[in-house]
């Protein structure tokens, strides 16, 4: 039966989250908090928080943790493939559409212009993630004393490496990740 | 072409290794997507790849998790969508079903914090450069609609923080009524360029 209620909640999560990450939390936060009592507030805090922390998306990120403290391994699993059965359905049958009939001129049309939208999501994205790497959780302020120095010299090697050398970009991300660490921890 | 289990092989590891890096959601993953099965593997074009991207924001689901079932689709059908989905889904299952047995200890790790708030300035220099190869080539078609878009779409979203699925109609009518005038124009004056 909780099998099931897991299943049936994060479908809805799945199926009601359009546009990603920030979409899905309120979502989470009224199945999990509000309606079942699976996680008091402060566990969906520290779930986001968690999130944050580690890879993958955060519906599925959500449903393994609350799946997992209410029923186990089970759990996680009915909860995740919930969460994802809806993007299977809808997705699988966009996809076909979309390879069957993207010579459509109106296709085209729409997903000219939508191209430059995905640029500019990606482009805000990455703004947000400087902005928190130099600025913190307060966000944007002109004191230079709570500019993060390290972040912003990471920052900068960071990027002309990957201009210049064009390496895998997981090897920069982690690299920053133990360099920046271990300074941080030396600091 | 490569035969076809290698092609699965690959398809499964490569997402399995993306989602396993991808810290930050949806929009860090898919420039690690393009980097890896448009630049390296050639699997996809530039073009196509920014099309998945759109159908994946327009759907509901994770971003990623629906960019993944588009990949494997286009590159290998169902077989290539379920592996995909297997590779995208596993990595932060796993990670999950060990941190949530001890989460308090792993929330507040002193070494875990500084290793990740020094993987932010990496991801951020990540997004920077596929962001100007991206948009440079926006405006390399010289086309002032595009670039219009691009540029309200992120004053919208970064600035106003404007609810994706309204940008989404708006560009995506903006785009099908041009090159619905386009076709006309070109129709009006006989001439295919």
């Amino acid at each position: 039966m909780t099998l099931l209620q897991l299943f049936l909640s994060f479908f809805q999560i799945g199926l009601f989250s359009i546009g990603g990450g920030m979409a899905a939390m309120p979502l989470i936060q009224n199945q999990v908090v509000n309606l079942h009592h699976w996680l008091t507030l402060t566990e969906f805090t520290d779930l986001i928080t968690i999130a944050e922390m580690t890879p993958g998306p955060i519906g599925i990120n959500s449903a393994t943790f609350v799946g997992i403290r209410i029923a186990g391994i089970p759990g996680a699993i009915a909860a995740t493939i919930g969460c994802i059965f809806p993007s299977c359905i809808i997705v699988s049958l966009l996809a076909w559409f979309y390879f069957k009939f993207k010579e459509l001129t109106v296709i085209q049309g729409i997903l000219s212009g939508l191209r430059p939208v995905i640029v500019a999501l990606i482009a805000s994205a990455g703004l947000s993630i400087l902005k928190l790497a130099i600025w913190g959780e307060n966000g944007f302020s002109d004191n230079l004393n709570s500019i993060n120095l390290i972040s912003v010299v990471l920052f900068t090697i960071a990027f002309v490496v990957l201009r210049k050398w064009k390496p895998n970009p997981i090897y920069v991300m982690l690299g920053s990740g133990i360099i920046g660490g271990a300074i941080y921890l030396l600091v | 072409m490569e035969n076809k289990k290698n092609i699965y092989r690959k398809l499964f590891t490569s997402t399995f290794y993306l989602s396993a890096f991808t810290f930050g959601g949806g929009y860090v993953i898919i420039p690690l997507m393009k980097k890896k099965f448009a630049d390296e593997l050639h699997w996809i074009d530039e073009n196509e790849m920014l099309n998945l991207a759109a159908i994946a924001q327009s759907s509901p689901g994770p971003v990623a998790v629906n960019a993944a079932i588009l990949l494997g689709y286009r590159v290998a059908g169902i077989t290539g969508a379920l592996l995909t989905i297997l590779g995208t889904v596993l990595p932060p299952f796993i990670t999950l079903s060990v941190v949530s047995l001890f989460y308090t200890a792993f929330r507040d790790n002193a070494v875990v914090n500084a290793v990740l708030k020094g993987m932010q300035a990496g991801i951020a220099a990540v997004i920077a450069d596929v962001v100007l190869n991206l948009g440079g080539n926006v405006l390399k078609e010289k086309d002032i609609i595009s670039a219009t878009i691009m540029a309200g779409a992120f004053i919208a979203t970064f600035l106003f923080k404007v609810n994706v699925i309204y940008i989404i109609l708006i560009c995506g009518s903006i785009g099908a009524l041009n090159l619905y005038l386009k076709i006309k124009k070109i129709k009006k004056d006989g001439n295919l360029q």
